[in-house]
C-alpha cells in the first residue's frame, strides 16, 4: 500500500493535494498496490469524498482533540504512528511548504530518506525519481534506498485528474501524543487583508528590476499595473535595495506567479528570477538592451526605456477606453 | 546567547547554467560560489542576535576545503568564528549532510559551546531538499520552525512568524530551539573593508567527517526542455505602445 499525505488547513484543501495524488495512483497501478491517503484533523473530515475521486481505496482520518489547528511536529508524529500501524511502502505527501515541512518531520523522525519535489517517480528496489533542484532550472535523477521511502511531488509538475468517484472508507486513526510534541506552540495566526490582488494570483503582473532605477520609478509601474487590474512584483536585486519590499520578490526565494500575461519591466532575466515566472502563460520584456537573457524566454519586446514606454502603454490603453 | 548558522557553498549561477560533461555537477569554471539568500539572511540573523543579547556566534559549513570562502564571507560581516567540516566535494544528500552536522555540533557542546539558537536556510539553492534543518532538531532532541521571517527572543523564549495559507502565523517555543529562515527576515548587510581584514584573524576550526550514506543517491544531472520561444519585436520606445495595446486585447486584459 502507497499512502498520501493531503495538505489542507481547516478543511480547505491545497490543490497540490490532488495533483500528488495522480502520480501517486500511477506509482501504486505500477507497484500492483493500493493507494490510501491520510488526512489530519477532525475539519478535513469532509474532505475524503474529494479525495476518493482521486483513487484513493480508503481515508485514514488522523483524530485527536489537538490536532485540529495546524502543529507541525505533533502532525508528524501522529503521521508517524499511522505509517508503523499501516506498514505502507511509501509515502507522498505535496511539494507544499507544509508537505515538505510535514515530509521532512515524519522522515527525521523515522530515519527515513526524503526525495523533495519529485516531477516523476518510478516504483521498485531501489525507487527512481526525478525531481528539481535550483527551483527548477535544473533537474536530478537519483535512486531512492529505505524501508519507507518518502516523496514530495512538486507542485503543477503535472495536472490532477479524477477518475471515477467511489465511496472511501474512512477509518479514523487516534494518535497518542505526548506534551513534547506540542512545544513549538501556535500563539497567533494574522489573517491577511483581501482588497490587494496577490502577486500568486494575479492574472496580470507588472515585474521592474534594475532598470526602474529606483524606489519612486516603481509609481510608473503601479500606475500600468492599476489601469489592468494586476499586480506589482521586483526582482531581487529591487528587494534587495529596498525599493520594493521583500512580499514583493518574483523568484526562486520569493513569489511564484503564474498570470496571464507578465510584463517585466528593466528585468534581465537572471535565472532565478524566470523560475519565479515559469507560469506565465506570455511575457512581454521592456528593456534597453536586445541581447539581454530575458528575451530568449520572452515572447513579445518592445526594445527601449521603460519610463517613456511605460507611460505611452497607459495613455494608449486611457485613449482605447474613451 | 550562543547562536551557529550552517550555510552551503554553492555556484553563484548567472542566466543558464551548464553541466559538466559527465553530468555529475555543474560546470564551475567560470563561476564565482556563494551561498543561498535564506542562508545569507540567517547570518545576518545571527549577527543582529549577537547584537542584541550579547553573546557569540558560530558559522558552519559542510562542503569542499574552498568552503572556507564562504565562512570568511559570514566571518566579514560579524560572525565570530567558523567551523569547516572538509568533504571531498561529491554530493551529500540530506540524511548524511544531517547526520555530519548533528555529530559536529555535538562536539562542539563538549567543547563548551551550548547554542541557544541554531539557524538554517529553510531550503538550500542547489538541491533544494527541505529537511537538514529538521532532520538536525530531531536528532539533537530540540523543536524546530521552518520558513522563518520574523524572530524575536526574550526571555529564553522565542517567538518565530512565517507565511501560512490564510496569513502570518507565530508560533513561540523555548530555547534552545532550530529555526530555518527565508530570505525577507531581513535586509543582509555588506561587508566592509575594516570587516574582511578581521575576518582573516578570526579563529577557524576544521574537521573531516565520516560520510554516512542517506538514502537518496544523485544519478546525474540534465537542463530541463528549453522552452524558449522566438521573441516578437514590437517595436521601439514610445511608438511601441499601440502593438502592446493589441496584445493586451488580444489576451483580453482590456
Amino acid at each position: 500500500m502507497i499512502l498520501a499525505l493531503i495538505d489542507h488547513d481547516s478543511g480547505n484543501l491545497n490543490p497540490v493535494s490532488l495533483e500528488m495524488l495522480t502520480l501517486a495512483r500511477d506509482v501504486a497501478g505500477e507497484a500492483g498496490t493500493s493507494l490510501e491517503a491520510a488526512i489530519v484533523g477532525e475539519n478535513g473530515r469532509l474532505l475524503a469524498e474529494e479525495v476518493a475521486t482521486y483513487g484513493v481505496d480508503k481515508v485514514h482520518l488522523v483524530s485527536h482533540d489537538r490536532l485540529d489547528s495546524y502543529t507541525p511536529e505533533a502532525w508528524a508524529r501522529s503521521l508517524a504512528q499511522l505509517a508503523n500501524a499501516l506498514s505502507p511502502e511509501a509515502v507522498f505527501g505535496p511539494g507544499t511548504d507544509r508537505g515538505n515541512e510535514l515530509m521532512a518531520h515524519l522522515g527525521a523522525i523515522l530515519d527515513q530518506p526524503l526525495a523533495a519535489n519529485c516531477t516523476a517517480v518510478s516504483p521498485g528496489a531501489p525507487y527512481t525519481v526525478t525531481r528539481v533542484r535550483w527551483g527548477g532550472s535544473l533537474l536530478e535523477e537519483a535512486e531512492v534506498r529505505g524501508d519507507l521511502p518518502l516523496f514530495t511531488v512538486a507542485p503543477h509538475a503535472l495536472e490532477a485528474e479524477a477518475v471515477s468517484p467511489t465511496d472511501p472508507a474512512v477509518e479514523t486513526f487516534t494518535p497518542e501524543l505526548e506534551e513534547n510534541a506540542f512545544r513549538v506552540r501556535l500563539a497567533e495566526r494574522v489573517e491577511t487583508g483581501e482588497d490587494k490582488v496577490s502577486l500568486g494570483e494575479a492574472r496580470l503582473v507588472v515585474g521592474g528590476g534594475r532598470g526602474v532605477g529606483s524606489e519612486e520609478g516603481f509609481a510608473i509601474l503601479e500606475a500600468l499595473a492599476d489601469v489592468l487590474g494586476g499586480a506589482v512584483g521586483g526582482s531581487r536585486v529591487v528587494t534587495n535595495l529596498g525599493w520594493r519590499a521583500h512580499a514583493d520578490q518574483i523568484g526562486q526565494t520569493g513569489a511564484r506567479i503564474a498570470p496571464d500575461l507578465y510584463i517585466a519591466c528593466g528585468i534581465s532575466g537572471a535565472i532565478q528570477h524566470m523560475v519565479g515566472a515559469k507560469g506565465a502563460k506570455q511575457i512581454l520584456a521592456i528593456n534597453t538592451d536586445r541581447e539581454a537573457p530575458i528575451m530568449a524566454k520572452a515572447d513579445y519586446a518592445v526594445i527601449g526605456d521603460l519610463h517613456e514606454v511605460v507611460p505611452a502603454i497607459i495613455e494608449a490603453i486611457k485613449a482605447k477606453g474613451n | 546567547m550562543e547562536v551557529l548558522v550552517c550555510v552551503k557553498r554553492v555556484p553563484a549561477t548567472g542566466a543558464r547554467i551548464v553541466l559538466t560533461e559527465d553530468q555529475q555537477a555543474i560546470e564551475t569554471r567560470n563561476l564565482g560560489f556563494t551561498v543561498s539568500p535564506h542562508e545569507e539572511c540567517a547570518i545576518e540573523e545571527a549577527v543582529r542576535l549577537v547584537e542584541a543579547h550579547g553573546g557569540s556566534s558560530t558559522v558552519l559549513t559542510l562542503g569542499p576545503a574552498e568552503a572556507d570562502e564562504q565562512l570568511r564571507d559570514a566571518l566579514a560581516v560579524g560572525v565570530d568564528r567558523g567551523v569547516l567540516l572538509e568533504t571531498d566535494g561529491s554530493d551529500w544528500d540530506p540524511q548524511a549532510t544531517a547526520r555530519a552536522i548533528t555529530e559536529a555540533i555535538t562536539a562542539q557542546q563538549e567543547d563548551g559551546h551550548n547554542f541557544d539558537v541554531l539557524l538554517f536556510g529553510n531550503e538550500s539553492a542547489d538541491s533544494g531538499g527541505y529537511q537538514v534543518g529538521v532532520r538536525v532538531a530531531h536528532a539533537l532532541g530540540l523543536p524546530v520552525v521552518t520558513g522563518v521571517k520574523g524572530l524575536e527572543i526574550e526571555d529564553g523564549v522565542a517567538r518565530a512568524r512565517r507565511e501560512g495559507p490564510a496569513g502570518a502565523e507565530v508560533y513561540e517555543v523555548d530555547l534552545p530551539a532550530v529555526f530555518t529562515i527565508k530570505e525577507g527576515i531581513n535586509l543582509p548587510r555588506y561587508p566592509s573593508l575594516p570587516g574582511r581584514l578581521k575576518a582573516k584573524k578570526k579563529p577557524l576550526e576544521e574537521g573531516t567527517p565520516e560520510k554516512k550514506e542517506g538514502g537518496v543517491a544523485m544519478v546525474r544531472l540534465e537542463n530541463p526542455p528549453e522552452e524558449e520561444s522566438e521573441v516578437v519585436i514590437l517595436g521601439e520606445g514610445a511608438a511601441a505602445a499601440p502593438q502592446v495595446v493589441a496584445i493586451l486585447e488580444e489576451l483580453e486584459l482590456i
